[in-house]
Order: structure tokens, then sequence, then C-alpha cells
């Protein structure tokens, strides 16, 4: 992928997530920040189905921007063809397997088997 | 280890009694028979308007003429003396001791570059860089088929890039870039501008190709926009303005 | 890095000194980044604890519900809204918004894409982080 279609998503991501995350922070401001983390809420939360969208939106365009982010950092502070390699693709590895990892959350949650 | 030493009042080549005196602070380094750089310290008189140019000059002419400097023009053109003065990159022609406000004036060689002497750099990368993004005009015909008249241009549109040819290569920006500080590959802010001067002329047509010179993993999207570059370009050339608006060609924002 | 090469390397990198408040956002964007990513890893992990039910979350839970982890919460939320806000300046910038416009340089050569506009927006997302830190240690330490 060119380097440029990588930093429009970055931005994209970017941009995307501060409007979703504004949401999630205002959610646990709205009930209340101690209420709001109560077990009762947060399954309750969960079980919704448009804010379970929304924070498996969160979970992918964070993790997307965050690795792409650690991989620039990577590539800018160490160079070689094996080097960059490993960085591009261990970013993109950890990158689905956090995805992978916070969807099962809440997939798991959502579907009532907690 | 350090040497301090003095220009005697009668050898001095600036009168004591119209001057001040600081440390000047030399960084000493062969990569062919030293292991680390060290100073030598030597008091030297200046007036309002002494370089640190002449005074490294006076250094060479009285005490130590091995200190190794490259300089030609002493006054801004050629990009020759571009060095570290009191820990930023400044060209030693152009910056004056009295500006520097410091009793203490330590030179040392730019970083990013690697070191042929004591405050002399390679500039082979920079040069490299330079060529890469092909810096003359690109154009389908040419001067010779169609020699009836020259390329028109008028001051508007040579004012979208004339800033941006003040360039001296003198290196003082990649010196001061902090991804150039960690990033062997990455092009640089001296090259990047440039990229964006062809590119910003009216008589140019190789916008496409430059741009897809620069998209590249160390290319332009290696800049962060910290802006040092900008600050230390003693040409006022603004390399981060000329790197953000070619970046926006790539994002769409102009055409 | 070998030495033929005088680089400046990480510390060069992250010297804050003589190049003004651009270089210090340059600076903090990474930190605050590389803090965000961590504490996202973090974050997705504690919410993972929901997966073993009530005592679970509960206990976890209690581990944040702490004077450090408020404290904790607070830099994380400073670290947000300033790597929010100087982003999107960056991404103006990157777009070539609020950069100046190309003219002849005239002495001293100031250079215009380091104007107030950008300044402006540094200052600013540093001062909204602040006070979205002390909004959320009251929030927090106010419950």
């Amino acid at each position: 992928m060119k380097e440029s279609t990588i930093m429009k998503i970055h931005y994209g991501t970017a941009l995307a997530s501060v409007g979703l995350v504004a949401v999630h922070i205002l959610m646990r401001l709205t009930t209340g920040f101690a209420d709001s983390l109560e077990y009762e809420n947060v399954i309750a939360n969960y079980r919704s189905v448009p804010y379970v969208i929304m924070l498996e939106l969160i979970l992918i365009l964070l993790s997307v921007h965050g690795f792409n982010g650690l991989r620039v950092i990577m590539l800018e502070l160490k160079q070689g063809r094996v080097y960059e390699k490993a960085v591009s693709y261990g970013c993109v590895v950890a990158m689905i397997g956090l995805i992978g990892y916070g969807s099962r959350t809440i997939i798991i949650t959502n579907m009532g088997m907690v | 280890m350090a040497q301090v030493s003095s220009i005697p009042e009668e050898q001095a080549s600036l009168p004591l009694s119209a001057s001040k005196s600081i440390l000047l602070r030399i960084s000493k380094f062969n990569p062919e028979y030293d292991k680390s750089s060290k100073f030598m310290e030597f008091t030297i008189t200046y007036k309002k308007w002494t370089t640190v140019l002449e005074a490294i000059l006076d250094v060479k002419k009285h005490f130590d003429h091995s200190v190794a400097v490259r300089y030609s023009c002493r006054q801004a053109s050629c990009g020759s003396c571009g060095m570290l003065i009191n820990g930023k990159p400044r060209l030693a022609c152009f910056t004056k001791i009295s500006e520097l406000d410091s009793d203490v004036v330590t030179v040392e060689p730019m970083n990013n570059f690697p070191i042929i002497r004591d405050l002399t750099v390679r500039f082979e990368k920079l040069f490299e860089s330079h060529q890469k993004i092909k810096p003359y005009l690109i154009r389908n015909d040419t001067e010779l088929e169609s020699d009836e008249r020259e390329f028109l241009q008028s001051p508007k549109e040579l004012e979208q890039y004339i800033q941006f040819a003040n360039c001296i290569k003198c290196g003082l920006c990649n010196s001061a870039c902090p991804t150039m500080a960690t990033d062997s590959s990455f092009v640089g802010p001296q090259a990047l501008a440039q990229a964006y001067r062809y590119v910003a002329d009216s008589r140019d047509k190789g916008k496409d190709t430059r741009l897809n010179i620069v998209d590249d993993s160390h290319g332009i999207w290696r800049c962060h926009f910290a802006g040092s570059c900008s600050q230390v370009c003693p040409k006022g050339v603004d390399p981060a303005m000329g790197i953000q608006f070619l970046r926006g060609y790539l994002l769409g924002f102009r055409s | 890095m070998t030495k033929d090469e005088n680089r400046g390397g990480i510390k060069g990198m992250v010297n804050p000194r003589r190049y003004g408040i651009e270089r210090i956002a340059y600076l903090l964007m990474r930190f605050s980044g590389l803090g965000l990513l961590g504490y996202f890893i973090a974050h997705v992990y504690e919410t993972s604890n929901i997966l073993r039910g009530r005592m679970g979350w509960d206990e976890f839970l209690a581990l944040t519900q702490t004077t450090e982890g408020h404290i904790f919460l607070a830099l994380v939320i400073g670290m947000c809204v300033f790597h929010t806000g100087n982003g999107i300046r960056i991404m103006l910038g990157h777009g070539g918004v609020g950069v100046g416009k190309p003219a002849r340089p005239d002495y001293p050569y100031d250079p215009a894409s380091q104007n107030y506009r950008h300044k402006i927006g540094i200052y600013s997302s540093i001062l909204l982080a602040a006070v979205a830190m002390m909004y959320g240690l009251a929030v927090m330490f106010g419950e």
C-alpha cells in the first residue's frame, strides 16, 4: 500500500475516533462516572446494539490509528529492510490481535453469555 | 583534554580597547584517529560585528592552524560554513558573536552529517537526496523544439516558488530536523522543500513524477511539522511551509 | 547508528530546547500517542474482565478506583485532549492550512509557517488538556 494511502487512513481514523470517543466518554458522564461503571450498567451498555456497534468501531479505528502511529515511530527509530518489514507486519498482527481480543469481549457480552 | 589559550593584545586582529572577549570551544575530531570528540578552548576578543567564522579563523591564524572548517563566501551565499553554534545549527559567517548573548561559544560539526574532521561534514547524502527529487524543470517539450519564445511566467507565478529557490544547500535544516536525527533513510527537509519549489513552478510538468518519489515510507510522511528546519534556515526558505504545501497535493487539498 | 553518521539519535530527536514550542508540541504529540496506545491496550484488557462476571469486574474496578488510579486516568484525559487538539492542528497544517503564503523572503526571515495561528493552536491544546484534567479529577474525586 502506498504511504499516502496509509496516512490518509491514519487521518481518517483519527477524525472518526474523536467523535466516537467523545460519545463514549459522555456516556460515562451523563449517568454519573461511578454509576456508569457499575456492573449492571456496563452489562446494559453491552446489550445495546447501537452502543456495541460504536464500541466495535472505536476498537477498530483506534487500533488502526494507534498501531500505525507506533509503526511510524519505529520506522523512524531504526532502518533496514528486515527490521522495517518486521515492524510493519508486527504492527498489523498486533492490530488484528487487539481487535480480535476486544471483539471477543464485545460479542460474548452482547450475546448474554456472561 | 581542553587547551586554554588567549590572543595577546598586540597579536589580536581586533583592538582590545573596543572589544570584549569570549571563550570559544571548538570540537576536534578526526574519525581516522579519534574515538570521540574533544573540545579545545580559546579566549577570543570580538567586536559587535565579529562573526563566529571570523573568530574560528582567528584561532586558525594564531593558535591552531589544524582546525578544519569549510568556508568560502563569508556572506551566507555559498552554504559552506554550517555548524552547531551553542547547540543550534547556524552559518558561522552569518552569526555574530554579540547576538549569541553568551560568554562561551561552543562550535561543533552539524549533526546528522558524517564528520570529515573537526567542523567539516560530508554533504554527499544531502546532494543525493537533492538529486533524487529531480531539481530541474521537467517538460514534455524542450526549448530547442519551440525556440520561438521563452517560458513565460507572471510575477504572481514566480512568487509561488521564488522563496524556495533561495536554498543554498547549507544543510542546516537537515541538521535541525528531529526525524533526520534517527532516520538515515529520510529524504530530509531540504530535498522536500526543493521538490515543492519545482512542483510549484508554472513551467514545470513533473509534479506527478516528484510526488511519486516523495510518497515513500521514508519520504514526505516522515515530516511531522515540528518546524525546526524553518527556524534555522538562514535564507528564509521556510522548508516546513513548502513541505506542507507539497503534502497538500498528495492529500488532495491542492491540484 | 554508527559514529560515522553523526546522527543526533534519540537524544537529538527528543531534545526540546532551542527550537520553540513547535518542537515541544512534536515531542508531546509523540509521547501522548505512545501513552494513549499503551492505555488503549490496557483498557481493552481491563474491560475484558467483564467476562469473569460481576466478581471479576468489581475486583478489577476496585484497582482503578484508587487515588493513583484517578491521577493516572486524569493523565490519560490530558494526553487524549492534547493529542486530539494538536492532532487537528497538525492535520490542517499538513494540508497546507494556516502555514502562510509563499512570498519573497525579507530579512530577518521569520518563517511564515511558524506563525501565531499554530502557536495559539498548541497553547490552546495544552490549556484544554489542563482544564480537562482538572475537570476529570473533580468528577473522579467528587464521587
